[in-house]
């Protein structure tokens, strides 16, 4: 049991430490004008903490755990649908406007 | 399903993540990213409510609807100009959450296969205090950072005796709490680690001001990731590894950006009480030099004579909601064939890309707006600079004089351009509580008034 742990602990590292880096260079390559949209999308997505509240949530009956998860999945619910909803409106207002008149030159 | 298929299916959800900060890179692709990053959630959850022990899905589908549309509400509400302070509020709900998937891991072990009541794995005992700990400090700097966005609680740095030392004993404190709490396992000790951390993520924003308001959230950012990190590690979940990873590298990327663009090192901000208790030392030499005023007239005038004007805007614009205003003075420059541009230096504003976002919204065309680097070279080439809630980001002291406390400070050569027009309330000094030079300069025409009001009447005096 014990080794068995200590390898899932292993695994979780090296997915970690990976993950790391790919979002080094992701996050790079986003543009300064976009600094705003980023952090609205990475705190939807750092909500994915939903996924832990689920788990302890899904039992049937009523423990404390239970109260603990649904608290989790409302407060992580408040973030991934106002997340992405005001990244959609910051980004929406980056589209390009269709030009009216007076874009002669 | 398989714990393969979840693995699966985890993986994909993961991977739709990644796609959404990478679209990032451009405005025209950050719209499909985003999407990815949707379609990632909803994979993400169902995949879960698929496991057998889930059940009770009305409670949970109950608890969905209700957040979602709390969320859905202030996001749909809120204006552009709030936008730091809601951040900064929905990090503190990731830092909560994960306290709360903590305790429920820490009250029923077995439901997430980490053992039994009083007998859980030591690993996950750390892991689960770890997330707890940074989960909690998020929360109540995220809060207590919201204040300061919002107004509620003073911008000021609040500094004071041994403030270090107390920081650091509480962070030992902690360490202790944690390793009692591996021994023991008590749920008295998890509570009290949640509470100190808590405290601790007061104290920790506490010292630090308005204008360094975009690290801290930045770094909060970065702290909500370590937090789903912690959590990830606790569950054996790749999922929550990887997200929490990425979360946590952007914004720790963010920080740096914005304490290089203080010429700061990320060390000195955190420790705070910057700005204000300098504002003395190098002011009293300017008290009786000779500033140029100017009108809305003037500076209507200046600019229709002109071929080029770059605007260089800060967190006055901001303020005062100028930008709607400023975007309409802008069309008309360019109707009269001058060349506008917008020149955003990177701190400026209370998060990162706030000005970038309020231009947008104002419908400037983003090839308009350029980063310091992009532009900096070419303000000796323009004949007019209009600097409208800026300030400590233009002074040109940041490159002569070595005493200032903003020394270093990368900024924005706006004294270079043949007129520099400068939109501001008063002579009173910027955040750094520095005085700027650039005000007595014989090429400099202040405009003294509110920014918008300011605008409103350059438009009127164009027309």
């Amino acid at each position: 049991m014990e080794a068995h742990s200590s390898e899932v602990f292993v695994i979780g590292l090296t997915v970690f430490f990976l993950a790391c880096i790919i979002g080094y260079y992701v996050v790079w390559s986003v543009t300064p004008a976009l600094h705003s949209p980023l952090m609205g999308v990475t705190n939807a997505i750092s909500s994915v903490i939903i996924v832990g509240a689920i788990l302890a949530a899904g039992p049937l009956g009523h423990d404390t755990s239970k109260i603990f998860g649904i608290i989790g999945v409302v407060l992580a619910s408040v973030n991934i649908f106002g997340g992405f909803i005001v990244t959609y409106r910051m980004l929406s207002m980056f589209k390009k406007k269709p030009k009216k008149e007076q874009k002669d030159k | 399903m398989s714990a393969n298929m979840v693995a699966v299916l985890y993986l994909i959800s993961a991977l739709m993540f990644i796609f959404a900060l990478r679209g990032l890179s451009h405005p025209e692709s950050s719209r499909l990213g985003n999407i990815f990053g949707i379609v990632g959630m909803i994979i993400a959850i169902i995949t879960t409510l698929m496991f057998k022990s889930v059940l009770s899905y009305v409670e949970i589908g109950a608890a969905i609807i209700v957040g979602g549309a709390i969320g859905t509400f202030i996001a749909l509400r809120i204006e552009m100009t709030a936008l730091p302070q809601l951040v900064a509020a929905f990090h503190s709900l990731v830092g909560i959450a994960a306290v709360f998937v903590a305790a429920a891991a820490f009250y029923d072990p077995a439901s997430f296969g980490i053992g039994k009541i009083g007998a859980i794995g030591k690993s996950s005992l750390i892991e689960m205090s770890i997330g707890t700990f940074i989960g909690a400090i998020t929360f109540s700097g995220s809060i207590l950072a919201f204040g300061k966005l919002q107004g509620t609680v003073s911008g000021k740095p609040i500094v004071f005796k041994f403030q270090h030392h107390i920081n650091a004993l509480i962070l030992l404190f902690i360490t202790f709490l944690i390793v009692i709490f591996c021994i023991n396992q008590s749920p008295s000790i998890f509570w009290t680690i949640v509470f100190v951390s808590i405290l601790l993520g007061f104290l920790v924003v506490i010292p630090i001001g308005g204008a360094d308001m975009p690290v801290v959230v930045s770094m909060l950012n970065s702290y909500s990731g370590w937090a789903a990190c912690g959590i990830g590690f606790t569950l054996s979940n790749n999922l929550l590894i990887i997200t929490g990873a990425l979360v946590g590298a952007s914004g720790a990327i963010l920080s740096y950006i914005m304490s290089k663009g203080m010429n700061r090192s990320i060390i000195s901000v955190v420790l705070g009480g910057f700005g204000g208790e300098q504002a003395a030392s190098n002011s009293d030499g300017n008290s009786d030099k000779i500033v140029k005023q100017g009108n809305a007239e003037d500076a209507a005038y200046i600019m229709k004579n002109a071929d080029s004007v770059i605007i260089v805007p800060g967190y006055g614009m901001a303020v005062a909601q100028a930008q709607h205003a400023l975007r309409e003075m802008g069309d008309i420059l360019k109707k009269e064939g001058i060349n506008v541009r917008y020149a955003i230096h990177p701190v400026a504003g209370r998060m990162p890309g706030h000005m970038n976002v309020l231009l947008a919204e104002a419908n400037v065309p983003y090839e308009e707006v350029l980063e310091l680097d992009e532009i900096n070279h070419d303000f000796p080439m323009t004949e007019v600079s209009f600097v409208i809630g800026a300030n400590d980001v233009t002074n040109p002291a940041a490159k002569t004089d070595e005493t200032s406390p903003i020394y270093g400070m990368p900024i924005l050569d706006v004294e270079r351009s043949q007129t520099v027009l400068f939109v501001k309330r008063s002579m009173a000094t910027g955040y750094s509580g520095v005085d700027n030079e650039l005000f007595y300069r014989d090429n400099t025409t202040m405009l003294f008034g509110d920014a918008k009001k300011m605008c409103e009447d350059i438009v009127k005096s164009l027309a």
